[in-house]
């Protein structure tokens, strides 16, 4: 039905052109700045944890080092342990197999890779180069840590089902002058001496790992610690949820009785540094925007000033206190709708423009992206303030006391 | 029959100081009179038009229009009761400048929302010929003279025919001829039409012509 309180509305917007617009390119702007950010908070975070999974598991489960107990753990006698130390347990999973098969059944799991890591030396002639050795189920382990997409010379698949293949960071191969298909000869911490062969080359985007570390198929990891052929250091689990995982990974712990740790407990520092990023952003994208629901109330005001004679007839006619809000509060919200429709194209062209620009690095193109529950989430904010930024201003309208303004 | 009736209205000033505007005021407007209210700046004829024209709410005594109580009616009920039953002319014609003449006229309709809006035109293009403006009728509200500006605001009063039309001074701002021109619409709709007319005048001449005066006096009747 035609109303005459949005024909009055859009009168004035009508006629005040120039202050409309202006109102608007401030809404546009806050708006498209805010979900611009936004959604590039969302593509640096992904980029972050993309490059976290390469080296952390969403979950990893361990065997945690037992501390020697009292003997009699009864408190009216004497304590015969005077120097508690780790049990030397060995610090493998006893029961591997069996605690995959656990795991798997976990409905949120959507990989499990066992993994024996130990530390080792890599010699050439009377050179010792201290580092660490993975043992992986190499195709498991490219799953979960996407590992190929790492590797720079060689052919990572040979891995797979030969016990006397290395693949070695590209630091390694430097220091040690090593290539693909040469030779390398590693010590473990048991004494035991193997002759691998060179078949790829990773290059990380840290170059202390790529000084350090090796990739071994599991079985040779086992002989070079001179265990049998069910021992492994380390489960990791892929979950379906990673923001999820420190829940997930109490839930393994208990089922394993093993201990767990989440990517995001293993990270803690890391994971500092991205809340402060978000909050910073998040502050910033939404302080542009109350500046723009200023631009609105400031405008409003005006308006409801230099209009304050027709608000006192109007109101002298008949019109009721909630009507006089109609009118100012649909100016608001027109102008709210104009700039945020303005602000979501504007904020998609700036993410089209930007997802075209090349970072180089292991980034590659501008992490960016489309972000829907951004894009609502701007509706939503910028709707809440373009409604507060119009109600105030209607509501000093509808309190207009018409007979002190014909007095004058 | 009494359009409106005023029993022992009383109003005081707070600010800057208590201070007594009217004084116990009584009297009783016919349907169908113009009635002129005279007094000196501040003996509270004013004052009074706007405790009749619904308003003003904070008086003491009672007021009744077309026979309903309406002391103590809620803003909004007094909104649509003003809407309705009254039309405003003041001083200044207060004509929203960025609509037309004809839109002007045709607001208060437009807000009582009982006809369509082709026959609260039509009605308001008669009204405006009455008024002798027909053909300004699709002029913006500025850019017409004074007087014509007053004799829209006069249509805007008259378009939901009210029982009530109440006037500030309304050819306070306006030369003689004009004033004329306004008294003698004011005669033809009480006269020929039956609206009732409650105006607030300096003008003595135009309060003689009328059909009854009310004096005030630092706020008492006379």
């Amino acid at each position: 039905m035609h109303n005459i309180n949005t024909d009055i509305a859009f009168t004035y917007l009508r006629t005040g052109k120039k202050m409309t617009m202006i109102a608007m390119l401030g809404v546009l702007l806050g708006m498209s700045l805010y979900i611009f950010m936004n959604s590039m908070l969302v593509g640096f975070d992904r980029v972050s944890n993309n490059t976290i999974f390469k080296n952390s598991p969403h979950i990893r489960i361990f065997k945690d080092d037992i501390i020697s107990q009292p003997l009699h753990p009864d408190h009216q006698m004497i304590d015969m342990i005077v120097n508690p130390q780790i049990v030397p347990s060995g610090d493998g999973i006893s029961n591997p197999d069996e605690i995959i098969e656990i795991i798997k059944k976990e409905d949120f799991v959507t990989a499990v890779s066992p993994q024996i890591t130990t530390t080792v030396f890599y010699n050439i002639g009377k050179l010792q180069v201290p580092g660490t050795v993975t043992g992986i189920r190499p195709e498991e382990a490219d799953k979960m840590f996407d590992i190929k997409s790492n590797i720079i010379e060689g052919n990572y698949d040979h891995l797979q089902n030969n016990v006397n293949a290395i693949a070695i960071g590209k630091g390694i191969a430097k220091n040690l002058s090593l290539g693909i298909d040469d030779n390398i000869n590693i010590t473990s911490s048991k004494g035991i001496s193997r002759n691998l062969k060179v078949v790829a080359i990773f290059k990380t985007n840290n170059s202390v790992l790529d000084k350090t570390k090796s990739y071994i198929n599991i079985t040779a990891a086992q002989q070079l610690l001179s265990q049998s052929n069910s021992y492994i250091t380390d489960i990791n689990v892929s979950v379906s949820n990673p923001e999820d995982a420190t829940a997930k990974s109490r839930t393994l712990s208990t089922l394993t009785g093993y201990a767990s740790e989440s990517w995001l407990e293993a990270n803690e520092s890391i994971m500092a540094a991205f809340r402060m990023r978000r909050l910073v952003i998040t502050f910033v994208s939404l302080t542009i925007l109350i500046v723009a629901g200023f631009g609105i109330y400031n405008i409003l005001n005006m308006t409801v000033t230099q209009k304050i004679n027709d608000i006192a007839i109007l109101k002298a006619i008949g019109f009721k206190g909630r009507d006089v809000v109609r009118i100012f509060l649909s100016q608001a919200m027109a102008i709210g709708f104009m700039g945020m429709t303005g602000g979501i194209m504007l904020a998609a062209l700036f993410i089209f423009l930007l997802q075209r620009v090349y970072i180089g690095g292991d980034i590659g193109y501008f992490p960016i992206g489309y972000e829907l529950s951004k894009f609502l989430q701007g509706i939503l904010v910028g709707g809440i303030i373009t409604f507060f930024a119009g109600y105030l201003p209607a509501r000093k309208a509808a309190h207009v006391d018409p007979i002190s303004i014909f007095r004058k | 029959m009494n359009i409106l009736e005023a029993q022992h209205i009383t109003k005081h000033f707070y600010d800057p100081v208590k201070f007594q505007v009217l004084q116990d005021i009584s009297f009783s407007v016919k349907k169908g009179q113009l009635l002129s209210m005279i007094g000196k700046s501040g003996s509270g004829k004013s004052t009074l038009l706007y405790v009749l024209s619904t308003m003003d709410t904070e008086y003491d005594g009672k007021l009744w229009i077309d026979g309903t109580l309406v002391t103590h009616k809620s803003n909004d009920e007094l909104a649509e009761l003003r809407n309705e039953k009254i039309g405003f002319v003041f001083q200044f014609h207060y004509l929203l400048q960025e609509f037309s003449c004809l839109k002007n006229v045709m607001i208060p309709a437009l807000k009582l929302g009982l006809l369509d809006e082709a026959t609260i035109e039509e009605k308001a293009i008669q009204k405006l010929d009455m008024l002798g403006l027909k053909d300004q009728a699709l002029k913006p509200a500025n850019k017409l003279s004074g007087g014509q500006q007053q004799r829209v605001a006069i249509a805007r009063a008259l378009i939901n025919d009210p029982h009530i039309i109440m006037c500030d001074e309304p050819t306070g701002n306006l030369d003689s001829k004009n004033t004329a021109v306004i008294f003698d619409i004011f005669r033809h709709l009480t006269r020929d039409l039956g609206h009732t007319i409650i105006t607030v005048t300096h003008d003595e001449e135009f309060a003689r012509n009328s059909d009854a005066i009310i004096e005030l006096i630092d706020g008492r009747l006379v």
